[in-house]
């Protein structure tokens, strides 16, 4: 979607600005959101594409305003709600008043070493072969999903470089609403700067997005000049 | 209450036992979330305090420090980090979640790398720990990817005028780790002295590693 998270190239925010000695969280809460949104996600009540889609879902305004642990606790707690695991009023209260809903699994303390160790891999086989090959020039289509997709605006209709081909991997756009893993396949695209920033380019930049296979079209070789 | 523990490193910040009074809006609301999900028996209290325990002080920086080490002093390590990132960074034992795909991408003089998610949040955990908060907001997100120039200036590093600059956006599940160049002067460095000298940010590419002291 369109939303507020979508920032490449925005201006107004101002300068970056690290935090000498930042400690990893900043607030007791910040720590047990984390871990919450960890084991929630675990449940397999959604997966990682909803819970970003989740936090993309907050208003603009909002989304720029609140906190990063913010965001995810806002989107958390919709996505609880949303599924039926507790109720508005059971969680502005913490007093449990309704049944709890069965789920998948439940993280439990004993397996998270073991388990987030591994990791929690997102590719997966495709029948067909990879549509393009490094070398291949490519437009990034002109999508604007109200729903998420992972192509960020400041790329799209605009023309790179396949550089690599990176297997197949579960497609957000589809996982997000739980509509299915739909893999597609991976790619590196490589764009100059000056065909996505035009004279607002910096000499000698280019970047790159990581663009699954429908999010491409063909382009035709450019004539030998 | 469920998740009582003594965590001696950090609990100055451990406030559950206050009072609920002196605590914030965030605090009251965060807790109610937990209470119910808690006692609804979807979140098991014990993983809570494994998973917080693993990011804030087992998962982190050092981690990376130790791959780019090893690739500064063993050609075959780096050979291999270069082709399978995650498979070499599983012989150091490093891997899982939120970097099972690992790409990394090495400086030279002609090119420079520098890491971002625009769309949100995306770093490579196993070897860097949880993102820090300028990572994850706005002036990084939106200003990296059109003026990295710029971004860096504001890291206090300027790169040479004709070496390029190419800026990885991390928009798919690929998680991206920048090789830094070996400093000059770190011939007789061994690989712990050498992982010293490497930085967070100059594996995220908004940094360069430290230059050993002299007579060190």
């Amino acid at each position: 979607m369109n939303g507020g998270q979508d920032l490449g190239g925005m201006h107004g925010f101002g300068p970056v600005a690290p935090e000498a000695d930042e400690p990893r969280f900043h607030a007791p809460w910040e720590k047990r959101v984390f871990g919450l949104a960890m084991a929630m996600g675990f449940t397999g009540t959604w997966n990682l594409d909803a819970s970003r889609a989740a936090r993309e879902a907050l208003p603009p305004g909002e989304y720029l305003t609140s906190s990063y642990y913010a965001i995810w606790f806002k989107a958390l707690a919709r996505q609880v709600e949303a599924h039926g695991l507790a109720t508005a009023d059971e969680l502005a209260s913490g007093t449990v008043s309704t049944p709890a809903l069965p789920v998948k699994r439940v993280l439990r303390g004993e397996a998270v070493a073991r388990l987030f160790a591994g990791g929690f891999p997102s590719d997966r086989p495709v029948a067909t072969p990879a549509r393009f090959a490094p070398g291949e020039r490519v437009r990034a289509r002109r999508i604007n999903p109200a729903g998420h997709t992972r192509l960020p605006r400041y790329v799209r209709g605009q023309v790179g470089t396949v550089e690599a081909v990176h297997g197949s991997f579960v497609f957000p756009d589809t996982n997000a609403n739980l509509a299915g893993e739909a893999p597609q396949w991976l790619y590196t695209v490589r764009f100059a700067g000056r065909d996505l920033w035009g004279d607002a380019a910096e000499a000698g930049h280019a970047v790159s997005v990581n663009a699954f296979e429908s999010y491409l079209d063909p382009v035709d070789p450019e004539p030998a000049a | 209450m469920a998740h009582d523990h003594d965590h001696a490193d950090h609990d100055h910040d451990h406030d559950h036992s206050h009072p609920a009074s002196e605590l914030s809006p965030m605090e009251l609301r965060v807790r109610a979330l937990e209470s119910v999900l808690v006692e609804k028996g979807y979140v098991d209290p014990a993983a809570l305090d494994a998973l917080i325990e693993t990011y804030e002080t087992k998962v982190g920086p050092h981690n990376g420090a130790r791959v780019v080490a090893r690739a500064w002093v063993d050609p075959a390590f780096r050979a291999h980090l270069m082709a399978d990132a995650t498979a070499a960074m599983r012989e150091l034992g490093i891997g899982g979640r939120g970097g099972e795909h690992m790409v990394v991408v090495a400086n030279t003089p002609e090119e420079h790398n520098l890491v971002v998610c625009t769309l949100c949040s995306c770093y490579p955990w196993p070897v860097l720990g949880l993102p820090p908060v300028w990572y994850k907001s706005p002036p990084y997100r939106s200003r990296a990817v059109i003026e990295p120039r710029a971004v860096l200036a504001e890291f206090g590093v300027t790169l040479p005028a004709d070496q390029r600059i190419r800026v990885w956006d991390s928009t798919a599940e690929l998680r991206y780790m920048v090789l830094p160049m070996r400093p000059a002067g770190t011939e007789g460095l061994d690989e712990a002295a050498l992982a010293a000298l490497v930085t967070r940010d100059a594996m995220i590419g908004t940094g360069l590693p430290r230059t050993p002291e002299r007579n060190a």
